[in-house]
Order: structure tokens, then sequence, then C-alpha cells
């Protein structure tokens, strides 16, 4: 795919305007999924296992459907049959079969006429359970004596003789790493363990539905993909796609954790059982038993280096659970691990392992923040031991464009060098690390995506321009498409209005996910704004006589491409725009495609912290984004991206994680137990926007959303360590862990 | 139609199944190679059909099913890239 690229001489592009969602999110206007509401709507609640692992022997509904106020009640058997692969796996989390996997699973679902008739009768719903033995631990997973979740799911690839809950393997590298082990100077081997965290999303899950006898149906939700929410919703439920229109509602927040569905087919099925619209918003507790936060791993790391710094040859094993299904981003995990680095000889080995937790769902860049936990925490502690300059070591190592990555492509132009010198010529960097503090620095990487898109642009008769785009705005895109739609058009950023249009007014529309969005609807955008003014430059030639290759599109206006074309005042959108009914009809734009050219990324994060040796709390004191963003459309957006990450980041290395009790179930499940970070425990975070364009893009953009939560672990654990003395390899770093690694 | 024989680095999960760490099969473009792959070494069928991402001379395809392929291009199957 060959785009007329545009590096320069931007108007619009690069500019920092107002968001146009602002008014509508700080006076309440905006609506998001749980402030949908239709003439006779009924509320959906959902009951759910307390157990980690049991057989469903019966459901006896007789006395909640007895409770006034019920209208109706689902089970499994409400759902469709014969699935097969991932629609089976969703159908199975969603609501339960023969077994509960984990602690929050759903196992049945009442309508009522209020809400607390239907929590009142998910009282009544008698279920006769069989607990049986469970894991949660991903090591103990894996052991010969562990619970097998379930039999026959494991993949060809995985070694024969592992556990039945080994259910993928990954394995990829080149080179003779035993050799290039023999070469180094030092080699060192470290374990690593993170916990599950949730991705924290403010706005809980909420949708309202409506299914009709005729299988048509509608669903308003939030999520970060509309066309996903639909095809899935259609398989579980057994309808038509294109019967169920599905409309996307504002997002408070998602980061992966709304690509995924859960109480979307449920609120379907209790309103083709009731015949009425089904409201479900799900209460926090809910949202962390039965939500998908990401892995939990487990992860062995060695690593071989010279003493000027050249590392030789490195290893890892990365051992990644996903909950009671396949699927965790255990191969992401190995493949990110040592991206960063040219190195002849790697070796890099995952693991996705089944156990009795929630399902996992995609948490912003899923698995590569473990890995770089992992292996910078390594290369930190083997830099300390050796004298070396942490971020020279990293220069000398560092992939480029030619080298060879550790997964095997060779790499096409990427900005990893430019990051970390613009972190070495920092202030940051180049400031004495204070008294008492640590420095941590850690590079970080993530492959970004393209998928499938499509947008149009509509003009109106006064000029001003409607662009429909299919991808939920999870980030700031509608701006950043505004602002890209203006730049073509040559008209002012607050002309363009730009929508999120449900599925039933747009062709298909891939997730909001992968960092895809400012790339691949951007482009989108981009190119959809070209065919308008094809088409506006095909309007303003007719008027004049000329031939259409005869005029160019200039600020906003037709104007003869030269002294031959004619004599011609330049003829502007707005009026083209308003004889467009008399002159060949509307003049709308559009474009879908599968954009394949998302440029990978790389960032460098470097970090300032103090231990209390009292009381084990930490503190950040001073944080550094440098990151490669290709093109920053609207950088603020850009850098909220880059502080987002980090303060998610901060959250995940000290205080965030799931807390599984003996029993299998969750110990916190509400945010004073699982403690994410708030404004006060964030130092103001800096940050850098590297531009080294992606070839892939008319303008240069790479993705930006998910990179900046790659290296905060490793870089806030390096700091921990070297203000406390001592190498932290399990996260959280809680208080706890901090006094026990400084008691010895 | 003359198809050019294209090499195919696996990922080492992939290895195992079929004994060669690159395979090679005659193609134009990536769905005539992964139906070749799939056809001459039937072990690959489970992770092709699950989805698999490709990368061409280091730049990486989700789909891109319609992307040429020939004897000169680094050609790397890779588990389907996905995000959060």
């Amino acid at each position: 795919m060959a785009f007329d690229e545009k590096t320069e001489g931007f108007n619009v592009v690069g500019t920092r305007p107002d968001r146009p969602d602002g008014i509508d999110k700080v006076t309440g206007r905006a609506s998001y999924g749980a402030d949908a509401s239709k003439a006779g709507m009924l509320h959906g609640a959902i009951l759910r296992s307390p157990h980690a692992h049991a057989v469903i022997k019966s459901i006896n509904l007789d006395k909640a459907l007895a409770l006034k106020g019920v209208k109706g009640v689902v089970t499994r058997a409400d759902f469709a049959e014969g699935l097969t692969g991932e629609n089976w796996n969703v159908l199975e989390n969603v609501m339960a079969g023969e077994k509960a996997l984990y602690d929050g699973h759903a196992v049945a679902a009442v309508a009522a006429t209020s809400q607390l008739i239907a929590r009142d009768a998910l009282k009544l719903i008698e279920v006769d359970y069989e607990p049986i033995p469970h894991v949660t631990d991903v090591d103990k997973a894996m052991q010969p004596d562990a619970p097998v979740i379930r039999e026959g799911q494991a993949s060809k690839a995985v070694p024969a003789g592992m556990h039945p809950n080994v259910v993928d393997y990954h394995e990829s590298g080149h080179g003779d790493v035993e050799a290039g082990f023999a070469e180094a100077d030092l080699v060192m081997e470290r374990t690593f363990t993170t916990e599950a965290t949730h991705q924290g999303y403010i706005e809980p899950h909420a949708c309202l539905a409506t299914l009709g006898g005729d299988g048509r149906g509608e669903l308003w939700c939030c999520t970060q993909g509309h066309w996903n929410v639909q095809k899935i919703c259609a398989a579980l439920v057994g309808i038509e796609q294109s019967a169920l229109r599905v409309t996307a509602s504002e997002i408070g927040g998602g980061f992966g954790g709304k690509t995924a569905v859960f109480i979307e087919p449920v609120a379907l099925a209790l309103s083709r059982k009731t015949n009425r619209p089904v409201k479900i918003a799900m209460p926090r507790a809910d949202v962390f038993k039965a939500t998908g936060p990401t892995a939990s791993t487990s992860m062995d790391v060695k690593i071989g280096l010279k003493k000027d710094g050249t590392m030789t040859a490195a290893w890892g094993e990365f051992r990644s659970q996903g909950g009671a299904f396949p699927g965790s981003p255990f191969s992401f995990t190995a493949m990110c691990a040592f991206a960063p680095y040219a190195l002849e000889n790697v070796k890099q080995i995952g693991y996705d392992v089944m156990t009795n937790r929630p399902k996992q769902a995609a948490y912003r860049a899923p698995g590569s923040p473990m890995a770089a936990f992992a292996v910078e925490s390594l290369l930190d502690e083997m830099c300390n031991q050796m004298g070396l300059d942490p971020l020279e070591v990293r220069l000398k190592n560092a992939s480029k464009q030619g080298t060879k990555a550790s997964f095997g492509p060779t790499w096409d132009r990427i900005g990893l060098v430019e990051c970390l010198e613009a972190a070495k010529e920092h202030s940051h960097y180049a400031a004495p690390v204070p008294e008492g503090a640590g420095r941590g620095i850690s590079c970080g990487f993530w492959f970004n995506h393209g998928g499938e898109t499509s947008v149009t642009l509509a003009m109106s008769e006064d000029g001003t321009a409607q662009l429909m785009l299919g991808t939920p705005d999870i980030g700031g895109s509608r701006a950043s498409m505004a602002m890209m739609a203006a730049e073509e058009l040559g008209i002012p950023y607050e002309h363009v209005r730009a929508t999120v249009a449900d599925t039933a007014t747009l062709g298909y529309n891939e997730v909001s996910h992968g960092s895809r969005v400012t790339y691949a609807s951007g482009l989108a955008t981009i190119e959809a704004a070209r065919d308008t003014v094809k088409k506006l430059c095909a309007r303003a030639a007719a008027k004049w006589g000329i031939d259409e290759d005869a005029v160019v599109w200039r600020d906003g206006c037709a104007v003869p491409s030269g002294p031959n074309a004619g004599d011609f005042d330049p003829l502007p959108i707005g009026q083209i725009c308003r004889k467009m009914g008399a002159t060949g009809g509307p003049i709308v734009g559009h474009y879908e495609a599968t954009p394949e050219g998302a440029g990978v990324s790389f960032a460098v994060h470097i970090v300032d912290a103090t231990v209390d040796r009292e009381t084990g709390a930490t503190s950040v004191d001073r944080y550094t984004v440098i990151q490669d963003a290709g093109k920053a459309i609207h950088p603020d957006y850009v850098e909220g991206q880059y502080q987002g990450g980090a303060a998610q980041g901060i959250g995940w290395a000290l205080n965030e994680e799931y807390i599984y009790g003996e029993d299998g179930r969750l110990q916190n499940a509400g945010f004073l137990d699982y403690r994410i970070p708030v404004a006060s425990d964030l130092p103001m975070i800096d940050t850098v926007i590297v531009e080294v364009p992606n070839p892939g893009h008319p303008y240069g953009v790479r993705g930006v959303g998910e990179t900046s939560i790659c290296p905060p672990l490793a870089a806030i654990a390096n700091a921990v360590s070297n203000a406390a003395g001592v190498r932290m390899k399990d996260l959280p770093m809680r208080p706890s862990r901090i006094l026990d690694a400084l008691d010895g | 139609m003359y198809k050019p024989l294209v090499k195919v680095h696996l990922w080492s999960g992939l290895r195992s199944l079929v004994g060669q760490e690159v395979v090679e099969v005659r193609a134009t473009n990536v769905a005539q190679m992964l139906n070749a792959l799939e056809k001459e070494h039937p072990a690959l069928s489970d992770a092709i059909d699950a989805g698999v991402s490709v990368s061409i001379d280091g730049k990486i395809y989700a789909y891109g099913l319609t992307e040429a392929v020939d004897e000169t291009k680094e050609i790397y199957l890779l588990q389907r890239i996905k995000g959060g």
C-alpha cells in the first residue's frame, strides 16, 4: 500500500485544539453504558459462583421465578448450542455450563422490574454445587498433581508429557545460546513473578439490550469494539450478525478490558426471554471477579554480558496464566522480552497455563510489561555488578533498522536508539541521583496493529464535514481524526464533527485495540478526505468546464493547477457544497481497508524513587517517559497516553494485585482493597515525544497507547531496588514485600 | 502460472511439528503460501487456522493475504498480533 506522504507543512496536525467531547464529559451530557433507558425496561442481575471450582449438579429457579416482579431467568440452556473454538470459550465464560471454573463465574441471570428485585431473586436461585480441588497459581497449575481445569485444550505445539493445564507453547530465537553464554564475562539467571492486575477502568461494564422473538435486536453498550460485540453476541444467542445493531456508548476507560463481552449476551438472552428491554450494569465486585484482569506470570531469565557491555546471549522462560481458558498473552511476553536488543544468540520460551481464575483480557500491550520487568531488572543488576552505565549498555546493544529481532524478522525503521539518546540528553538522566533515592531505567517494546477499518466523510451544505468512525474513542481519537480530516480538507478543526457510528451505518471495524486507532482509522480518515477532495475538485472542474486533472486543492479551495488550466478564482469548499445537490448530489468520501503498516514502537522510562525503611512505603519522586510516536497528531493526547501508561505501571509495580485465599476466592474485589494509584501517589510525569516516522502511514503515525506501559514495572523496580539496596524480583512491591526484602 | 519457491521461517513451536526451521512452498502471495503450508504440512493447520501474522521483510502483516511473496523476501510466521 503506497501513500502520498506528508511530513511537514502541517496546519492542524501537531497543534493542541480543545477536545470535542470535553464539554459533554464535564457537564454530564455524555452518555455512558449505564445512561441509556427504554420504556418497559427491566433490570438484569447475574448470579455468580462462590466456589473456585465446582461441578454444577443442578439449578432450581422455581422460587426466583415466583418472586413478584421477576419476569425471566436464564441459564446456559438459553444460549446457542454447538459452538466451537473461541465462541465456545466466550460462552462458557459468560455463562457456566457443567462446572463453575472460578470464583465469580456466572451461573444464572434474572430480569426483574427493579434492580433490587433482581438482586433479591438471585438469592432465591438454588444451585447445588459439588466443590472440587482448585488451583490459582501458575507454577502450581503446571505441577503433575495439579487439578485439571479442562482436558483436551492443549494445542499440538505443547511438548509431550506436560500437564493438561498447559494449553499452548511458544519457542523462538536464533543463534547458539550456550555458545553465547560461554563468551560472556558475567552470566546471571534470576526468577521473577508478577501478579494479575485489573485494567481498572472507572466505568463498570453496562448495556441495554432488546431482542425480540423475530431474532432482531438492538444493543447499547460500553465497549472498545461494537462490531466485535455484534459478531460474538450473534453467535452466542444464535441470530444473524446483521440482525443485531450495536451502538457504542461513551467509554469510561477500557485499556483492553473492554475488547471482550461479558454481560451483553446475557442481557440479550434475558430480553428475548421476557420480550422487554433489559439493562445490566455490573457492580464493581463483579467487574473484579468476572471481567478480565491481565495474566499473572512466573519467569526465568538468563543473560550473558561482556565487560564492555556487549550482550552475548539471552534466554528466558515465561509462564503465564490467563484463567480457566486458553489465551493468555504468553507468546507476546516471550516475543517482546528481548526485542529491544540486537542479539546474536537468543531463545525465548512461553507457556500458556489454565488456572481457576477469570478469563484474562487484554491490558495495554498484553504480556509485554511483565517481560520487560524480568529482562530489564536482570540487566540492571548485571550493570550494577559490572560497574556499567545501564543506559550506555542499552544503547550499545539496541535494536535498529537492519538488525534481527529476537523473535525472527529483520527490523524496518524503528526509533529505539533515538529514544535512548533522548533519554541520555534529558535533564533527568543528567541530574545526580538525589540522596537516599534510587534511579531506574528501562526500555519497552510493543508491536502495534492495523486491522479492518471503515471511515466515511460526508460534506454538509455549509462546507463543514461529518466524519463517521467505527473505532470507539478510548484515547482522544475523535479529536485526532477531526484534525487529520481538517488538514486534508483545508478547513478549521472545529468544522469537522467526528462521530462513532453504529454497526448499521458503516462497514466493519475491528476493535479499538493494539494502539491501532490513530494509525488505522487515521489513515482511513486521510484517504476518505482525499477521496472527498477529489470529488470536490471534480465539481469545480465541471463548473469551470475544464478537465478534472487540471484542478488541485489548496487551503480549502479548488484552484486551477496552473496557468494553462485556465484563469479562475479559487472556489471555496462552502461554495461547492452549497450547490452539491444541483451539481451531482451529496459529496461523500470513504475508505475501507485493512492497513498493514503499523510501525512498532519503543519507549524508555527514567524513574527516581525512595523507600521508607521503617514502613516499606515507596515514593516515586521523579518520572520521565520518552517514546517514539512516529508523528504526534495531537501532542496533548500523546502525552496523556504516555502519562497514563506510566501511572498504571506505577500501580502495577507497587500496589495492585489479585489476592486469592486458600479457598481460591478473590479477597480484594473492590477499590478499597485493590489499590490503584490516585493523584497524590503520583509525581508530575514528564514526557518527551520522539518522532521517527512510520513509513506505513501518510503522516508517519505510530500507535502510542500501549508501549507506555511496557517499561514502568522494570524502571520502578530498578529504582526501588537501587534505593533499597536489595533486588526486588516479585511484583507488586507492596510495603510488606519491601520490609521482607530489607530484613533479608 | 509460475510460482516462486518462498522460504518460510517458522516459530520454534511449529518447528517440532514439521521437523524443520524453514520450509519452502511455491506461492505468489500470502494466501497461496498459507494454503500451500497447510497442504504440504497438515500439522501446521491448527496453528494457521487459529490465526497467524506474517512478517515480510520486517513488516508485520496481521492479515495481508494478498501481499506478494517471492524467493527474495524474508518471511516469518508469527503468532497473531493483537493488543489492548
